[in-house]
């Protein structure tokens, strides 16, 4: 009750502010005009008495709003003044203010930027029912893929989920009346979409009945976003036959708008059934025990399971696997990991990229504060009169210290709203971005509540950092000393926090530059460097024949056909057929054994390569270099004995020797024999940080695939040359979707990584060169303000223009000299942890080190300059005179 | 003006108090009250005054009224409520207390210790 009065009390006097305040202006000024009468009856004028009794009466707007404190009170009335006397005081100063504001908005809006990232790939769980116990099963510690049998295992015998779904991706040609598109796909297993508990927007989705063997569902759900922008929003799409890869589909639903997928950054296009693999990718693998194909497995724990209980129960089905197909299966464990970056295999990147963006923009929000702490310190030193004369007239420290926390988390406040406001501006941006020209891939961040609560709470936090930077100062303040000699230019020789913060920063810019300086130097490095062929002066050119109705033996004839004719075109000089190029973010690798090898379990493997099916020019046309032997050709067809061109690293891992691999034989999985014809160099296949790995190139006579990519060599201008391709390839089949690019643009994906964090790297260095900028400059002027008197004195005493410098800057300069030291060690050391994203990416390179120092001598210059040049200017006359 | 002594911290509630005590009056009548009763040793600041009277109201110790002053102008006048009476004989006590003791403390003579 006492508490409700009083609160009733506190809001009461809040509304009759207004009448309070004039009520207090009544009386102050009666109190005036009382004085003047008094004056003017001794004889004074009354103007003359009227100025004399407001002159005495003191600081009137002071004396009130003491009054107002003492009346009021309340703790929202006394903030309320707070506020306005800060915004008065920041007003006064607005140079101050923007450099403050611009400070801390670059600090929050990075912070706001990079959690917005963490947030939408590393926090959010999947956009399904019940995410805190969806879980995925992933096979060993790599990719972690699974073969059909191994789901139907999985799914069948496992004891602790309710039911697992399985998916895979892949790209079909979908033709709904014009010619086929090409278009992503899901192939979900029937009962996907129970499993993850998704309701259908439109119409009604497929289940685990409709299955009934290969090709047996020939149903299609279409996404939200492609039934909008593919079938504007049709409601009549439900039941409309389309065909896919020339086989007839049924349009079944559509899927709710919210729901994009399982895989965070891939959003497909539609979902078929997994059963339907022969007709959407030409082949099936249903039953091949040892091609791990499918994505990922994944489910509901039951209700009461933990993962534990889950991880133990899959333990006991993989031994039950291993006992069982001892031949397929290899030596991966099984564990739960979230689905949503697909476990490891995009997962772990992703993860160590974010985490490390996190450091890095706590490091310049730290910065920020540091550089801010200074800033204030200054202030509150500049102030310390004005500070010193409120101590005096009784104020409390309390109320001071409450007056400058109040104006630092405004400051604080105002840097955030800018910094959330231009990091809300580029996360749009970003989540309508698509790196990736041929993949439907997406970042998909969005800023939500979430991002705005951690921008505020940032905001509140990083105010009370730096606004705690004076408070010492303001403690010790002795006001008689001050009032009585004005704040003396006392520079201390010892170490100081202050000088500790700037240096900080200092390392801290300096890591940022080394960084982004070995990041730029890897990237251009791996542009140029060997990835096993010459992306140079080539084409790609992309189609799936399965898409145009090709099967079975037309395929090879097919792609013969398109080789012969692509030949012909003037300027080109050589077109060579692989299934899938290197570097172009897909691939597979096989299992391969020595010919002595009668054992072939994976346990006894001597190297896992990975495989390409070319055509017998491929080698000659992708510009990759022969060591020894050559090149088979057309006539090592199915009838042929098996051969094949491996790579350096092959030859010397399975044959113990780079060069004498030529003719030797290795076994295939499969136990076949196949003899090595050629060996060529060593190249990048998947990433470019991999370590050197085994690869074997195959006749794709002797492994036929219906994915073709062609290598199109030709010195001639590629936009003429690929004109030229597309009538070519018209003239053969006008059906065919195509996919047509140069290699160099093609490799962008794969550069993607050390693109994006040499980009964020360079973004992050830029803003702490600023940081570190503001920080040195705002140092500088400080010390050289304080010292102005004792400068003038050097000067009259004859002091060279080096030794005013040197006396008003020297300490600046050796704390950027520290500082850059430190940060350059540590940013040596941090391109350890860079090199894991960046291929190329290393200190160990004078440019890099030359680069540096250079660019932390620049900053110290610009930084200095203004303080330099106001420190030489001093007159000493003029000075002594004056103070 | 120089034998005018500073005000002591706390001292002006004590003073308000005990120029109210003699009848009701306004801010500018107080100060010329204490600074009457005091024999014009203690000078307080015009302004310094109204913080300690809003001060004195919140708590309860004076209340006021609006009125006309002796000069024919609208003013605020002050008077003691029953609180105010009771603090002031407790101020006015500790401070005879607190007088005596440190008046008798600087008059020591070297022999009487």
């Amino acid at each position: 009750m006492r508490l409700l009065d009083s609160l009733r009390f506190r809001i009461a006097t809040l509304f009759q502010r207004s009448q309070m305040n004039a009520e207090m202006d009544d009386e102050l000024r009666s109190h005036i005009q009382h004085r003047a009468d008094d004056l003017e009856r001794r004889g004074v004028s009354r103007a003359e008495a009227q100025r004399r009794a407001r002159f005495e009466f003191g600081g009137y707007q002071n004396v009130k709003e003491d009054c107002q404190e003492a009346a009021g009170g309340t703790l929202v009335e006394s903030m309320f003044q707070d506020v306005r006397y800060a915004l008065r005081l920041l007003r006064k100063s607005p140079g101050f203010t923007a450099v403050a504001v611009l400070t801390l908005a670059l600090g929050i809006g990075a912070n706001a930027l990079v959690f917005s990232l963490l947030n939408a790939l590393v926090l959010r769980p999947l956009n399904v029912p019940n995410a805190e116990n969806f879980y995925a099963i992933q096979r060993g510690s790599g990719a972690g893929w699974h073969s059909y049998p191994d789901y139907l295992d999985l799914r069948d015998h496992n004891r602790t989920f309710d039911d697992l779904a399985a998916y895979s991706i892949t790209q079909v040609g979908l033709d709904a009346g014009q010619s086929p598109t090409p278009a992503w796909v899901y192939e979900v297993s029937g009962n996907y979409f129970d499993v993850l508990d998704i309701h259908p927007y439109a119409g009604y989705f497929f289940h685990a009945a409709d299955e009934h063997g290969p090709d047996s569902a020939p149903y299609i759900v279409l996404t939200y976003a492609y039934w909008h922008t593919h079938f504007q929003d049709d409601r009549g799409v439900e039941g409309r036959v389309v065909q896919v890869n020339k086989h007839p589909f049924t349009i079944l639903g559509v899927a709710p708008p919210d729901f994009h997928g399982t895989l965070l950054v891939f959003s497909p296009d539609f979902f078929v059934p997994i059963v339907n693999q022969g007709q959407l990718e030409g082949q099936n693998n249903l039953n091949a025990r040892g091609q791990r194909w499918i994505l990922a497995v994944m489910g509901h724990l039951k209700a009461g399971v933990t993962p534990a209980q889950a991880t133990t129960d899959l333990k006991s089905l993989r031994s039950y696997l291993e006992q069982t197909y001892p031949k397929e299966d290899g030596k991966s464990d099984f564990f739960l990991t979230r689905p949503s970056l697909n476990g490891d295999f995009l997962g772990r990147p992703i993860r160590a990229f974010v985490a490390g963006l996190t450091m890095l923009a706590g490091l310049i929000l730290l910065a920020a504060c540091a550089n801010l702490g200074s800033l204030f310190a200054a202030r509150a030193s500049d102030r310390s009169r004005e500070i010193a004369l409120r101590l005096a007239l009784g104020s409390s420290r309390l109320r001071i210290l409450r007056q400058l926390f109040t104006e630092s988390v405004l400051i604080a406040l105002m840097g955030g709203a800018l910094g959330l406001f231009v990091s809300v501006v580029m996360l749009h941006r970003l989540g309508a971005w698509q790196p990736f020209p041929r993949f439907p891939m997406s970042v998909p961040v969005t800023a939500d509540a979430s991002v705005y609560v951690v921008a505020l709470v940032l905001a509140i936090v990083s105010g009370f950092l730096f606004g705690a930077v004076p408070v010492r100062q303001v403690l010790r303040a002795d006001p008689y000393e001050i009032v009585k000699a004005g704040s003396t230019g006392r520079v201390g020789r010892r170490v100081s926090a202050r000088d500790l913060l700037l240096v900080t920063q200092i390392a801290i810019c300096a890591v940022l530059v080394t960084s982004s300086m070995v990041a730029v130097r890897g990237l251009l490095r791996s542009l140029h460097s060997n990835f096993g062929f010459e992306p140079q002066n080539a084409l790609l050119l992309n189609t799936d024949l399965n898409m145009g109705g090709y099967r079975d033996d037309r395929v090879p004839v097919m792609q013969k056909k398109m080789i012969q004719a692509l030949e012909t075109i003037p300027g080109v000089e050589s077109v060579g057929l692989v299934d899938y190029p290197p570097l172009a973010m897909g691939g597979s690798t096989t299992l391969v054994f020595t010919d002595q090898t009668t054992d072939l379990r994976p346990m006894n493997a001597a190297a896992e390569a990975f495989v390409l099916s070319v055509s017998p020019e491929y080698l000659h046309a992708a510009g990759t270099k022969f060591l020894a032997g050559g090149a088979f050709g057309w006539h090592d067809d199915e009838n042929a004995p098996r051969v094949a061109v491996v790579n350096r690293e092959f030859a010397s891992k399975v044959f113990g020797s780079a060069t004498d691999a030529v003719g030797k034989y290795f076994k295939k999985r499969d136990g076949t024999r196949a003899q090595v014809v050629g060996i060529v160099e060593d190249g990048k296949y998947l990433n470019l940080t991999e370590a050197t790995r085994p690869a074997i190139f195959l006749p794709i006579l002797q492994s036929p695939s219906s994915a073709t990519w062609l290598v199109i060599r030709s010195e001639r201008d590629p936009q003429q040359v690929a004109a030229a391709v597309r009538g070519t390839m018209r003239n053969l089949d006008a059906g065919l979707p195509l996919y047509l690019q140069t290699w160099n643009k093609e490799l962008t994906g794969v550069l993607f990584p050390s693109r994006m964090a040499t980009v964020s790297l360079g973004i992050l260095g830029f803003i702490g060169a600023m940081l570190s900028i503001t920080g040195i400059f705002g140092m500088a002027a400080y010390s050289v303000s304080k010292r102005m008197k004792e400068l003038g004195i050097r000067i009259a005493l004859g002091a060279q223009r080096k030794q005013v410098l040197q006396a008003a800057l020297g300490r600046a300069l050796k704390l950027l000299a520290v500082g850059s030291a430190a940060g350059l060690i540590l940013g040596i050391l941090a391109t350890k942890v860079l090199a894991l994203i960046v291929y190329q990416a290393s200190p160990d390179d004078p440019l890099v080190l030359g680069g540096v120092v250079l660019t932390m001598l620049l900053l110290g210059l610009v930084a200095t300059w203004i303080p330099a040049r106001r420190a030489l200017s001093v007159d000493p006359l003029t000075l002594l005179r004056e103070q | 003006m120089n034998d005018q002594a500073q005000l002591l911290p706390g001292t002006l509630d004590i003073l308000i108090l005990r120029a109210v005590s003699l009848g009701p009056l306004h801010g500018y009548g107080i100060l010329l009250r204490i600074e009457q009763i005091s024999g014009n040793a203690l000078m307080i600041g015009q302004g310094a005054l109204y913080p300690g009277l809003f001060r004195l109201v919140r708590q309860g110790l004076l209340k006021t009224n609006w009125g006309t002053s002796e000069n024919n102008r609208k003013a605020k006048f002050y008077e003691l409520t029953a609180a105010g009476h009771k603090r002031l004989r407790e101020e006015t006590a500790n401070w005879n207390r607190l007088a005596t003791a440190i008046g008798a403390a600087l008059s020591a003579q070297p022999e009487e210790i």
